[in-house]
């Protein structure tokens, strides 16, 4: 049963003063994680905007305990973490590593991949804006084709999105799931989910950013839902080796009404200079995706 | 007290044991591998109680030992040259974030071109990131200065390398007196973090400082960044004198003092004085024998501490030597080896007797170093009568191309 929005815990773990971008959705998210994870999170994450988001020494709004550690080396901290905690017999912490896309797909890679492989008992989310933030909009591995970044700032991005998910899927995860800021209950549900499973937990979060994106800071639940209405993004989970299709993406399938991703690419301008050749290419891109994943889900 | 013979290797797995530590990540790397392999025994068998990760990389058992250590874990990896470079970025991670993690180093060139065998090109090129060196000359000390290292790093939280010589002490088995477990836990009470993870009270560690000092929501002021790396300063500062005390400590209880950072071998009449570190240390110790037999006044000043730079003692041990022969097995490239210019500046001020002093380069990737090559340098030495006479640059003591 999904949760109500009535039911959310009512403690809040990110208090006023977080120092993200206004309209950022990372904190609309990383707010329900905490409350679906609770107080006895420890919290493992590198350079990048969560850091900016935990604000400065020596004061932070986020109410678990936090540990920084390198760009390249959330995974290996949290595998610290869980190793330090249950040497000490702490067993009741939940270790969360938490990294952008570029801590993760890119310098990331391989410690994430070591500590799936090992098995790890932890959470690891990366949220993904779809490029280095933090330092300035430069084009990562999960940058879309199509986008213009700092890095690609004439001709934009012509490679594809690294497909993170199915790699990290190859690892056997003991849960995946993908999830959307835009649908806090939706996130909040496979967090409440996660915390109770043992193992590795991988999960792919997709945090729409203003700043890099180029969209006004009101649109921002608005820009991750056209990206899941138009199945950019299509909301699931792998549990037990068992695919289903999860929210908004599972009465898309229902439904049959997906958008056109236009409608997702032109609002922001980072798409700004897709030719309509290179968006038909996109659209198809996409279909071919949503129909591997309808036929997987058993639609 | 029991004398085992063991191989460097086997004395640093045993030594982690004796020290409970609780977290291991390691990765291996020749000729450090022996030290995972055995500790991995300990804990299958349960002969340890400790987590052992089995990291991917060295750049992750150092991440792997920094959250550990930061839950309040006493954790313990080991590597070697590129594996010890690999980790650079972490190593100062590390000692930011003052966690008190001791990793031996079996020391080993560093690559291109490959080499597997022995130099210190490795650890001497890691100087700079906050962490203390300590050398070893001989498989005792290595367990000896692990159980130190634990005790120093955690009074200080400041992390400890534990430098010794790859295959030459690695692989070569020596006997060991291997104290009791009681006996060093008393020496060695179990590591208390500074801080409590507390839920009602949560922390952010190592988050982003600013320059300047800010005030906290305690209205006090706390240190921005210039701040906080001078208290690592003033912490190495004060291990000068921690060890010392932590030494002598240890030599009430074990027999064997660690007091003094340097190792001394006829230094008090000597003319000529060999100054280094390691294994190099018993090498030049016999090659002083030898050319005492034949009338020439040899000494030997052998570094066992190196981070901190025991300044004062250095001194206090050459200020009445006329020649020095630093003797190393590493480069700073470009200038000379890294000990001369330290041993130079540490000896810079004392107007009224500045001893002269020759570098030489010796033994890198492996290369022999038999006491009459030190013999052979002594005597080099010796000919330069006044400071002009010594080469400004480092002589690589090779009678090959
Ligand atoms: C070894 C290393 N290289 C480069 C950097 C600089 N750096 C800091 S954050 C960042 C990008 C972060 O991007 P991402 O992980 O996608 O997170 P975001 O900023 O988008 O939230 C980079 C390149 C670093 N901190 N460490
Ligand atoms: S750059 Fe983007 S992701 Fe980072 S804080 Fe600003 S809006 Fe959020």
């Amino acid at each position: 049963m999904p949760t109500a929005l009535m039911d959310l815990p009512e403690k809040e773990y990110i208090l006023p003063g977080t120092r993200t971008c206004a309209g950022c959705g990372l904190p609309i998210a990383y707010r329900h994680i905490l409350k679906a994870l609770g107080p006895k999170t420890i919290v493992t994450l590198p350079a990048c905007c969560l850091t900016i988001l935990h604000g400065m020494y020596p004061k932070t709004p986020v109410l678990v305990n936090a540990v920084n550690n390198v760009f390249g080396g959330t995974a290996a901290s949290a595998s610290g973490l869980a190793a330090g905690l249950k040497a000490l017999g702490k067993d009741d912490y939940v270790v969360l590593a938490m990294a952008g896309d570029g801590g993760t797909f890119d310098m990331g890679i391989q410690a994430l991949s070591g500590a799936a492989e090992r098995q790890t008992n932890f959470i690891y989310v990366c949220y993904d804006n779809e490029a280095y933030m933090n330092t300035g909009v430069q084009r990562s591995s999960a940058t879309p084709s199509g986008a213009i970044t700092t890095t690609t700032p004439v001709r934009p991005k012509e490679q594809p999105k690294k497909d993170f998910i199915q790699i990290m899927e190859a690892h056997h995860p003991a849960y995946l799931a993908t999830t959307c800021s835009s649908y806090p209950m939706d996130l909040y549900d496979k967090f409440s989910k996660a915390r109770h499973i043992q193992g590795t937990r991988f999960i792919h979060l997709t945090v729409p950013c203003p700043a890099g994106w180029g969209f006004p800071t009101r649109e921002t639940i608005k820009i991750g839902r056209l990206a899941v209405e138009t199945g950019v993004i299509v909301l699931y989970e792998v549990e037990n080796g068992v695919f289903r299709l999860t929210g908004k993406s599972l009465s898309l399938a229902k439904t049959r009404r997906k958008r056109p991703v236009e409608d997702y690419l032109k609002r922001q301008a980072r798409f700004k200079k897709m030719t309509p050749e290179q968006m038909e290419a996109f659209q198809k891109e996409v279909d071919a995706r949503w129909e591997t994943l309808l036929a997987r889900a058993g639609f | 007290m029991a004398a085992q013979i063991l191989t460097g290797n086997q004395t640093a797995a045993l030594a982690a044991k004796l020290c409970r530590v609780q977290v291991v990540a390691a990765y291996p790397i020749t000729p450090q591998s022996k030290i995972p392999e055995v500790l991995s025994e300990y804990v299958e068998r349960g002969e340890l109680q400790a987590e052992f990760v089995r990291v991917e990389s060295e750049h992750s058992a150092m991440g792997v030992c920094i959250s550990a250590s930061l839950v309040g874990a006493r954790a313990f990896t080991a590597t070697a040259a590129n594996g010890l470079a690999y980790m650079h970025e972490q190593l100062h991670w590390a000692a930011g974030a003052r966690v008190p993690i001791v990793m031996p180093v079996t020391n080993r060139g560093l690559g291109a071109p490959w080499t597997i065998l022995n130099d210190m090109q490795d650890s001497i090129a890691q100087r700079d990131t906050g962490w203390m060196q300590l050398y070893c000359q001989n498989n005792q000390e290595i367990l000896d200065q692990i159980i130190l290292g634990y005790k120093v790093a955690e009074r200080l939280l400041v992390p400890v390398m534990v430098c010794f010589d790859g295959f030459r002490l690695s692989h070569t088995m020596m006997p060991v007196d291997v104290p009791d477990q009681e006996a060093v836990d008393a020496f060695l009470p179990p590591f208390t973090p500074p801080y409590q993870l507390d839920p009602e009270r949560p922390i952010n560690i190592n988050p982003v400082v600013m320059t300047d000092p800010l005030p906290g929501s305690d209205g006090r002021l706390h240190p921005g960044y210039m701040g906080i790396r001078r208290r690592l300063q003033e912490a190495l500062e004060s291990a000068v004198d921690v060890i010392a005390e932590e030494g002598r400590i240890f030599g009430e209880r074990f027999g064997r003092s660690y007091e003094h950072p340097i190792i001394e071998y006829q230094l008090d009449d000597a003319e000529i004085v060999f100054v280094t570190m390691g294994s190099l240390g018993s090498e030049a110790s016999e090659a002083c024998d030898l050319l005492r037999e034949q009338g020439i006044r040899a000494g030997v000043a052998s570094l066992r501490v190196f981070r901190p730079f025991p300044k004062q003692a250095v001194r206090d041990s050459l200020c009445r030597a006329p020649r020095l022969a630093v003797v190393e097995k590493a480069i700073s490239y470009g200038l000379e080896g890294a000990l001369a210019t330290e041993i130079k500046a540490a000896l810079y001020g004392l107007n009224d007797r500045q001893p002269i002093v020759a570098n030489y380069i010796v033994g890198l990737g492996g290369k022999d170093v038999k006491p009459s090559d030190l013999c052979d340098i002594a005597r080099q030495a010796l000919t330069f009568g006044r400071h002009e006479d010594a080469p400004s640059h480092a002589i690589w003591f090779s009678n090959e191309i």
